[in-house]
């Protein structure tokens, strides 16, 4: 039958006013995949980017084949991921607080997606690098990053590293192996690859990461890295984080009619991978199986970490204008800390009293950390930082109309 | 040497120097690029240092922030700056604040080369001067040579920089000095001094202007191929014009303009841009506020027409030696 074009238009399972409804969205069994040879070709990794790989079952128990390549992770080790998290959580939680009293200008939060920085940052080595987005400071927390310097820069005060230059949670370590984030979305992406390439070429035995939103997918540099990816075959882990949200903007609309964002990937002849990113084995197997290969010189690979985005965009934001209520509750890969707990305590590593202590002692933490940094200056306490770093690293050398202007600025 | 030979010449003596540098773009590997400036490169220097790259330029230049930020020092090719925008995002965003955003921790000792400006039938996307969207952007230099020995000496300088150096190449002056006359015989140049090129490494201070023709009468503020424009300009004018060469408009050789028009009390600023927001309101901003009580005649500008590069009315679009040389007469006569 022919009829008149008709565009589509993709909507979100659910908008305010309706029930959250994760219906379509086809959740394989835990265990289902096999471990792939490191020297997976893009052209034999569909079922990997197609299906997902899982190792936690509903009852929090670690089945298959990604289990056991990770079995010599053993309960501390595991504790540690839990620990992260929880970390990750309760700095989170402090530093919204801080934005809603007004203490900084901004936050973001990363709630639902702690697992998948938690989980990747353990596998890599000293001077490894990351190309993140805005939304994996869990990387800095897995990679002990000082909670005073991460801190510092949301206050933009006397412990900022970035000396008040950048807007809150834009964090940059070299020595913690997190680049230096950047507002412009999809641009480090492609940066990444670059990095690798030059690790390749100066033998440094060092990988890169880049990470990038579902939203962004869509940026003209997403394109960019895996084609260059492709061509070059750089040590680099091209990281795609579905959290089905790109502000107000539902998943599907950044896909189009693709099935996965791993498909897209393995599209341009890189091999790639779909994962539970709410379940913590799962990242960790899938990242040490990643980074395993990239650093054996196999060339690049895609991860497509699923997920769901459970907090707001960011500060600014108010998800209850476009998306169903209590949908996060709905979500059904569940919530990553819970179900790591739920595992550690089948095992006997872990109990319920445990975990409540476990969390006020870490929130203890946080909170000290967060008021001695809080004494260094906040947007309603603030400290002034001297005008003249305006003027300060624009150059290697401040030329002379960048002086002049110092000067008349009265410095 | 011609331009394009001591360019070359520049790029195979850091590569030779200096193990870090390394040099992409499309075309420029195998083939030696189509204006031959990489020619022979990567049969020298190897696959890993001289190489092809998609045609995708922010992926050129995102590459090579990453490279840089890495330690690398990458002299990436855009082939014409008409096609430099897709890799806007990079170049404005990523690589001319990666230094200050970072606070020092990350940098990006970058080079991007680009063929610019018109006066070779170009049309429309084969003959643009994009540099006042560059100078306009804290964190990059701007640098644009118009003989053989600066191209060389300003593209070493300009890959040992520290900071994000977009290097301009007028391609009308690759093979020989054009002074504007297009019914006339052009010379290579072999027959011009700029032509003689030393062996070896040599660098021009990035941010140092040229005075090319030494005078009392006016001073006449030029870059690219317009240095030679203003050249005939003057002699058609019988006006006894000071060129100052700019060379890096980004930072701009404030001294050696001063000095100039200090002396002359008068100021010509050519450029074949268009002339809206064009790189010349600056400097005529800044002889103004530099040079007030010394003016003895209104500051003008010679620039392209705020049109776009057009292909069959090239000579009326181009401004050359006529227009500048009524702009000279009109400045002696105010």
């Amino acid at each position: 039958m022919t009829g008149q074009p008709k565009l589509n238009f993709p909507h979100p399972p659910a908008r305010p006013d309706q029930t959250p409804n994760f219906s379509a969205i086809e959740i394989p069994a835990a265990g289902a995949l096999d471990v792939p040879p490191l020297d997976l070709q893009s052209v034999d990794s569909r079922d990997y980017a197609n299906g997902m790989i899982r190792v936690l079952d509903d009852e929090g128990t670690a089945v298959g084949p990604w289990a056991e390549y990770i079995a010599d992770l053993d309960s501390d080790a595991l504790l540690q991921g839990l620990r992260d998290m929880l970390r990750m959580r309760a700095v989170d939680k402090r530093l919204l607080n801080a934005q809603r009293q007004g203490k900084t200008s901004f936050y973001l939060q990363c709630t639902g997606e702690e697992a998948i920085g938690c989980g990747f940052q353990r596998q890599l080595s000293g001077g490894d690098m990351n190309f993140p987005t805005y939304r994996q400071q869990s990387l800095l927390i897995a990679a002990d990053y000082p909670l005073r310097d991460l801190m510092g820069q949301v206050y933009s005060n006397g412990c900022d590293p970035l000396e008040g230059r950048q807007l809150p949670i834009m964090h940059s370590s070299r020595d913690y192996g997190f680049f230096s984030i950047s507002g412009n979305l999809g641009t480090q992406y492609i940066q990444a690859v670059g990095w690798a390439m030059a690790n390749a070429l100066s033998e440094t035995g060092e990988i890169a990461a880049g990470w990038i939103g579902d939203g962004a997918t869509a940026s003209n540099d997403f394109h960019a890295a895996l084609l260059c990816a492709s061509t070059y075959r750089p040590p680099v882990i091209l990281n795609i984080v579905n959290n089905q949200w790109a502000i107000s903007t539902y998943t599907g609309v950044a896909t189009g009619g693709a099935r996965t964002y791993a498909a897209r990937a393995r599209g341009y002849g890189i091999p790639a991978l779909r994962v539970d990113g709410n379940d913590y084995l799962a990242v960790a197997a899938v990242s040490k199986w990643a980074v395993a290969r990239t650093r054996a010189g196999h060339g690049p690979v895609a991860i497509e970490w699923f997920t769901y985005r459970v907090a707001a965009h960011s500060t600014s934001d108010d998800p209850s204008a476009y998306r169903a209520k209590d949908e996060a509750a709905a979500w059904p890969l569940g919530d990553p800390v819970a179900r790591l707990k739920t595992h550690l305590i089948g095992r006997g590593a872990w109990s319920e009293e445990r975990h409540v202590q476990a969390e006020a002692e870490i929130l203890d933490e946080v909170t000290k950390v967060q008021k001695e940094v809080e004494a260094q200056g906040t947007f309603v306490n603030p400290q002034p930082t001297s005008p003249a770093t305006i003027f300060k690293g624009v150059y290697a050398e401040m030329p002379a109309h960048l002086r002049r202007q110092r000067q008349e600025m009265g410095y | 040497m011609t331009m394009i030979e001591a360019l070359r010449d520049a790029m195979d003596v850091k590569l030779a120097q200096d193990p870090k540098v390394l040099i992409f773009g499309e075309d420029v590997g195998y083939f030696g690029g189509v204006f031959r400036c990489t020619a022979g490169l990567q049969a020298k220097h190897g696959e890993e240092r001289v190489f092809d790259t998609p045609i995708n330029e922010s992926a050129i230049v995102g590459m090579a922030v990453g490279m840089a930020a890495q330690g690398m020092r990458p002299c990436v090719e855009v082939q014409f700056a008409d096609y430099v925008y897709p890799a806007f995002d990079q170049i404005t965003q990523e690589a001319a604040r990666l230094r200050y955003r970072s606070n020092e921790t990350f940098t990006c000792p970058l080079v991007v080369r680009m063929p610019t400006g018109g006066g070779i039938f170009g049309g429309q996307t084969h003959s643009q001067s994009p540099e006042a969207l560059f100078t306009h952007v804290a964190g990059l230099k701007v640098v644009i040579p118009s003989t053989p020995y600066d191209a060389k000496g300003l593209l070493i300088a300009a890959i040992e920089d520290p900071d994000p150096v977009i290097f301009l190449e007028p391609k009308r002056l690759y093979n020989g000095p054009f002074h504007g006359d297009h019914a006339g015989k052009s010379t290579g140049w072999s027959q011009h001094p700029a032509g003689e090129v030393p062996e070896g490494h040599y660098s021009i201070d990035i941010g140092t202007a040229e005075v090319r023709r030494a005078g009392t009468d006016v001073t006449v503020l030029a870059y690219g191929t317009m240095v030679y424009v203003a050249e005939a300009a003057a002699e058609r004018a019988g006006v006894d014009a000071e060129i100052i060469d700019l060379r890096s408009l980004l930072p701009l050789d404030l001294d050696t303009i001063r000095a100039s028009v200090e002396k002359t009390g008068r100021c010509v600023v050519v450029h074949e841009a268009t002339r809206t927001s064009g790189f010349g309101g600056e400097l005529i901003a800044e002889v103004q506020e530099a040079c007030f009580w010394h003016l003895k005649s209104p500051l003008q500008r010679i620039t392209g027409w705020d049109a776009p590069y057009p292909h069959a009315t090239e000579w009326d679009y181009f401004p050359g030696p006529d227009r500048v040389a009524r702009a000279l007469t009109k400045a002696m006569e105010d």
